[in-house]
């Protein structure tokens, strides 16, 4: 029944090897999936690729960058269209052309977009939280369903990073984790909300372009700086309405009459005894523990990191706000006979001084970027020497997208890129079993350069036989739009 | 060379699209957060190198099942077989004619294994397995022609029915049909059984040698089919209503007996805007317009 006979008699016949169905496809017909097709005794794709219109509204004055010969006087170029990779599917792990090889003219220049979808079973994510809360220590491990999926890695400023995926607990560990790591990384690359568990630190429900829930408390705001930066801020604003002022904070604790902005006030010696280790003068590590207390530490009584006043400097009747970093927490005490500090209403300037604070605070937000690598398999199928393709996109012939969203490329070597899951169209990942994720990936270059390098020229199509056909699916392009 | 099925859930975040050549499914169940994610986690497993299974063995199944003697060693070829061999002894039909049903019956059995679930379904281009438990339904919408849209009418699938399968055959689907009719919807107790008995039935409704049908041999359109040079339905042209009640009567005889030999629950059958039911009790007997005048009075 199965018609090998017949195939050799009639050339125009062709067999598809999308699938081991292996399909004979007739000339006008569709394989038994109906998305692939012999078109004039081609094979070609029929089930629609996503198209981006760069439908950017350009309000007020727009400079266009012309870096040579005469402005044409249009201010949108026709070259704002992008082929996605979304959807262009892949053929993993063989070395055919990328299902979508593309030129279209961008200033009388032929481009040329290789479209594909890589399966990245190498990839991660990076996850910036912007929380002073304390999350759990360097190295913790982190957790999704209960199955080790990254770790708590190094946090450079304010905010907390985790580092999840990669291939350890992709493809190294239990099967479960494997699945779980990979059902974590595609959701947060979706802009879904993951709960997350750190060992020996808090719960925190993480989605990208919100705001982090930790421990079941949505984070609204950043920490404006560190305590003793805030110090610095703030210090000519309370200067003549409040003798001391406590910055407390997790990482850095300020103290504004021992802190260089107050001397350089003149701000008068209190007598306050602090708590923790002095780094140099006003600015104090360690008052307390991590915490999710006052300014990121474990402290609900702010008082409790003061030590008794010095007598010799300190009078009854001095005056004190105690502050965390984001100016939720606030406190106005007033010293007693025994220079003791008790607990008063905060006078209506100093209250303000503390709103000042919370407005200085940045909406506290989840980020999460993608980062994978472009391996070898994937690069094959956009040209037949692919180290050429690596080299093209270090110097700078190549643009590399994702989903149509600008892609961070680092050096060294490898395509291995980093991208904003924000930037990029609603559902752009995908999974496969292995398990690995599904993103698009697209190489953009001259088509001289994309001829130097090994291109498959053969696969070329101008971007036109794409607008004109039913394979694509336009969709407007609004940049951050899921943020 | 190995590529990789594709699978997502589709943009209302319910519904899980499993895709790998020619094998499109459809996946909702319902039940504890839990349970559905396990469920969908055993579906995406099972589902990936099923098509690589089902190919290993493509051109036995190919070929005109054996009413007794089964060569085949995958679960889902077996029942493929099994689905078909009861009307094997006394016609061709490969077991191909369950191959829609038979996916779907592995991969709600798969979710099926892993997890407590209230309700589910595995919908392989119009060819469904059912889980259905409690106070639970199904709701299948019939329509004769896949091509135009709106539903001809409605029918139900409780939890109390024996029914676990649905299917639809007919000239207007991605396979080839002997016969004529539009679109034969069949109720059996399990997918592959209603896969395999819609195909039957569908082939049954005809008139042989007709001039208004025109027929070409099934190779000649895709040259590996199962069906070889048999003769498959290309265009139905005007046919009378004496006529139209023929071709049915003949596809409702075939349906009758399957119906009293317990090998489906019922059928419905469509050919040119007309309708024949053989033995269904969910169906809705309300038509279109009727229901739309009840909405307005």
């Amino acid at each position: 029944m199965v018609t090998d006979a017949t195939s050799a008699s009639s050339g125009d016949k062709i067999r598809c090897d999308a699938c081991p169905v292996m399909c004979y496809i007739k000339p006008g017909a569709a394989g038994a999936c109906d998305r692939y097709a012999n078109h004039d005794g081609k094979l070609v794709r029929v089930d629609p690729h996503i198209v981006l219109e760069r439908t950017m509204s350009h309000g007020g004055r727009v400079v266009p960058f012309q870096a040579t010969g005469d402005w044409d006087g249009k201010i949108v170029h026709q070259s704002d269209i992008v082929v996605t990779a979304i959807g262009a599917g892949t053929t993993y792990p063989d070395y055919k052309p990328a299902p979508f090889i593309v030129s279209s003219e961008i200033d009388g220049v032929d481009m040329v977009t290789v479209v594909t979808e890589g399966i990245f079973s190498y990839c991660g994510v990076k996850v910036k939280i912007d929380t002073d809360r304390y999350l759990g220590p360097e190295t913790a491990t982190v957790r999704a369903q209960g199955e080790a999926v990254g770790h708590v890695t190094t946090s450079e400023y304010g905010s907390q990073m985790l580092s999840l995926g990669g291939v350890h607990h992709l493809t190294g560990g239990s099967k479960k984790e494997g699945r779980v790591t990979c059902d974590t990384l595609m959701d947060l690359s979706n802009c879904k909300p993951v709960e997350l568990t750190i060992d020996g630190g808090a719960k925190v429900v993480v989605q990208a372009g919100r705001p982090p829930i930790v421990n079941g408390v949505t984070e609204e705001r950043m920490r404006v700086g560190c305590g003793s930066a805030t110090i610095g801020m703030f210090a000519k604003q309370w200067h003549g309405k409040v003798d001391e002022v406590v910055v407390v904070d997790d990482h850095i604790t300020g103290v504004l009459s021992e802190h260089q902005a107050g001397k350089l006030l003149d701000i008068a010696d209190t007598g306050i005894k602090m708590k923790g280790r002095r780094s140099t003068p006003g600015r104090y590590f360690q008052v307390a523990d991590p915490g999710t207390g006052w300014g990121g530490t474990n402290i609900s009584d702010p008082l409790s990191i003061l030590g008794p006043f010095d007598a010799r400097e300190a009078r009854p009747g001095l005056s004190m706000l105690m502050v965390s970093t984001t100016g939720e927490h606030a406190g106005y005490y007033v010293l007693d006979d025994a220079l003791r500090p008790v607990a008063q209403d905060m006078p209506l300037d100093l209250k303000l001084s503390v709103e000042r604070i919370q407005e200085n605070c940045e909406p506290a937000l989840c980020t999460v970027l993608f980062m994978g690598g472009a391996g070898g398999s994937l690069r094959a199928g956009v040209t037949d020497n692919p180290v050429r393709l690596t080299r093209s996109v270090k110097d700078a012939l190549t643009r590399v997208t994702s989903g149509g969203a600008p892609v961070y490329v680092w050096p060294g070597g490898g395509i291995t890129f980093m991208v904003d899951v924000t930037q990029m169209p609603a559902g752009a990942f995908g999974y496969v079993p292995t398990p690995a994720l599904v993103a698009p990936i697209e190489f953009t270059m001259r088509l001289s350069d994309y001829a130097a390098l090994g291109g498959h020229m053969d696969y070329v199509r101008p971007l036109v036989s794409l607008k004109d056909s039913a394979e694509i699916r336009p969709m407007p392009y609004i940049p951050g739009r899921r943020a | 060379m190995r590529r990789l099925p594709q699978i997502a859930l589709l943009q209302d975040g319910k519904r899980l699209h499993l895709q790998d050549g020619p094998i499109d499914l459809i996946v909702e169940a319902k039940g504890e957060d839990a349970a559905v994610r396990a469920a969908y986690d055993a579906a995406a497993r099972r589902f990936d190198g099923l098509l690589d299974e089902l190919c290993a063995e493509l051109v036995e199944l190919r070929k005109a099942a054996h009413p007794k003697h089964c060569a085949l060693e995958g679960i889902v070829a077996r029942r493929m077989h099994a689905a078909v061999a009861p009307f094997a002894a006394d016609r061709f039909i490969t077991p191909m004619a369950a191959v829609a049903g038979s996916v779907a019956e592995e991969i709600l059995g798969a979710m099926q294994s892993v997890a407590p679930l209230k309700r589910a379904y595995v919908n392989n281009g119009g060819d469904i397995a059912l889980h259905l438990e409690d106070d639970e339904q199904f709701c299948v919408g019939l329509m004769d022609r896949p091509d135009r849209q709106g539903v001809m009418r409605t029918m139900i699938v409780d939890a109390a029915d024996p029914s676990r399968g649905v299917a639809t055959s007919g000239r207007h689907g991605r396979s080839f049909s002997l016969g004529i009719a539009d679109a034969v919807t069949v109720l059996a107790r399990t997918a592959s059984q209603a896969d395999a008995a819609a195909t039957i039935i569908a082939n049954a409704v005809d008139l042989p040698g007709h001039p208004a049908v025109l027929r070409c041999p099934a190779n000649e359109l895709q040259p590996d089919t199962d069906l070889g040079p048999r003769l498959v339905t290309r265009d139905v042209g005007e046919l009378s209503e004496y006529e139209i009640h023929a071709a049915l009567a003949a596809g409702e005889t075939v349906a009758r007996q399957l119906l009293a030999a317990g090998r489906i629950d019922g059928a419905v059958l469509f050919l040119l805007g007309q309708t024949a039911v053989v033995g269904t009790r969910g169906l809705d007997a309300r038509q279109p317009e009727a229901r739309a005048a009840l909405q307005f009075a």
